[in-house]
């Protein structure tokens, strides 16, 4: 039952020889090294590769992930910068704005003021006119009488014709006005 | 041993004989099944079952982040699917991964026999188990040249050398016919088997050398006993790393073949 055969030329001293390959040997070798590429190629080496292949997939992904917080933090910050560059700008532009409100302002209380001003000396020029006027009335009324008793006295006449003596008043009042206006 | 050794050195020198295990079934003594139940195929059966369980333990509960037995059991399969399968075939290797790490794993278990204590002696030291491993491979590789470049085509491309003179060409043809689709797995198997064999010898001789220095019996050659004890020990370890080469060896010759067979060029 040997699938070698003993070589010809070997010594028969000896029952066995080196380079036998007895079939019993043979299929237990076969069956052994079967059960054996079995079990590891159906149980083990099939998880062991898929072990590997979820280990690629997860340092993969975590690269992937970090890549997408990287460009998430990127955007984020452009997004800042141009947040933070507008609001500058429109800082700068309410600036501007309350400097030229402020400019209107003054401009429009000093015209103001200076219309009140002129009404207020407007006003004053009136007052003053009317009441240099009414002076002026009154002194004439009084004047008059004064002048008239003045004179009468002076004079030690009566002077009671009417006609005479308002025509010497208006006269006297005449030169006085023109000597006023001169 | 050293007291009671003349049992032992009567066996000195060592012969093939040594090889010669009997059946540990007594009913089967002389019939050609006693070979099937020998110590050497308990040897081999053991070195099954330890794999299978090596590996079924350690890969159990796998988890993404490897333990310790793990990652061990992960670079066994690892080391010869990367630095073997991938490295000589090429990407499409992988697929050849479980197949050559079997192989790997079988042979070193089966050779690690060879120097552990009461085994001591390999399997592969007969020659039928490397060659049932090399005829395997020998079948695999010629299925995969046929499957792949057609039966005349995988003929023409395992014989024929392209850019010889033609002159060449009748010594080379039958040169090469030999050399690859006969010769390799005769090779593949002797290369293991006589590497264990011999190797299983050189222990045999110093050992018993030793015993047989020991009871020669002038005084003056008890140290050359055990100077030829220590030198056991030493080729012992010799023994270790040539037989993790041989498994290598082995491994990497399949994934050889199979990658000549299954290239597009010579």
């Amino acid at each position: 039952m040997y699938i070698a055969q003993e070589a010809p030329g070997a010594p028969a001293e000896h029952g066995y020889n080196v380079l036998g390959v007895p079939l019993a040997e043979v299929i237990v070798g076969l069956i052994a090294f079967g059960v054996l590429l079995f079990v590891l190629t159906k149980f083990v080496f099939p998880r062991m590769e898929s072990m590997f292949q979820q280990r690629v997939e997860a340092i993969e992904g975590g690269l992937v992930k970090a890549e997408k917080a990287q460009a998430e933090a990127a955007a984020l910050l452009s997004q800042y910068k141009a947040q933070l560059a507008e609001a500058r700008t429109e800082a700068a532009r309410i600036r501007d704005e309350a400097r030229a409100d402020a400019e209107g302002i003054r401009t429009d209380v000093l015209a103001k003021a200076r219309e009140e001003s002129d009404r207020i000396i407007a006003a004053g020029r009136d007052q003053l006119a009317g009441e240099r006027a009414s002076i002026v009335r009154e002194l004439r009324a009084e004047m008059g009488t004064l002048a008239v008793s003045l004179a009468s006295k002076i004079v030690g006449e009566s002077l009671e014709d009417e006609a005479r003596r308002r025509g010497t008043v208006e006269r006297a009042l005449a030169e006085l006005e023109t000597a006023g206006a001169r | 041993m050293i007291t009671q050794p003349g049992f032992l050195a009567s066996e000195f020198p060592p012969g093939p004989e040594v090889f010669d295990y009997k059946t540990l079934i007594p009913s089967l003594e002389g019939s050609p099944w006693g070979h099937a139940f020998t110590k050497l195929t308990l040897l081999v059966w053991i070195a099954v079952a330890i794999v299978i369980v090596f590996f079924l333990v350690t890969y159990r509960n796998p988890t993404l982040v490897p333990s310790k037995k793990q990652w061990l059991a992960e670079s066994v399969y690892g080391v010869v699917r990367n630095n073997i399968a991938t490295d000589i075939i090429g990407p499409q290797g992988v697929r050849f991964a479980p197949y050559l790490a079997t192989i790997f794993c079988f042979v070193f278990v089966t050779n690690l026999w060879s120097i552990v204590p009461f085994a001591q002696i390999s399997p592969n030291s007969h020659l039928a188990f490397p060659a049932v491993l090399a005829v395997l491979t020998w079948f695999i590789y010629i299925g995969l040249g046929v499957k792949k470049h057609g039966f005349f085509g995988y003929l023409k491309h395992a014989c024929v050398q392209p850019g010889v003179p033609w002159l060449v060409q009748p010594i080379l043809i039958p040169i090469e016919f030999i050399s690859n689709l006969v010769l390799r797995p005769i090779t593949l198997a002797v290369r293991l088997f006589a590497n264990m064999f011999a190797g299983h010898m050189i222990l045999l001789v110093f050992t018993l050398g030793g015993v047989a220095l020991w009871n020669a019996g002038p005084l003056l050659l008890k140290p050359a006993a055990l100077g030829s004890w220590a030198f056991a020990i030493i080729m012992t370890l010799f023994e270790l790393f040539i037989l993790s080469l041989q498994a290598y060896v082995f491994t990497l010759l399949s994934a050889t073949y199979f990658q000549s067979s299954i290239s597009e060029e010579h």
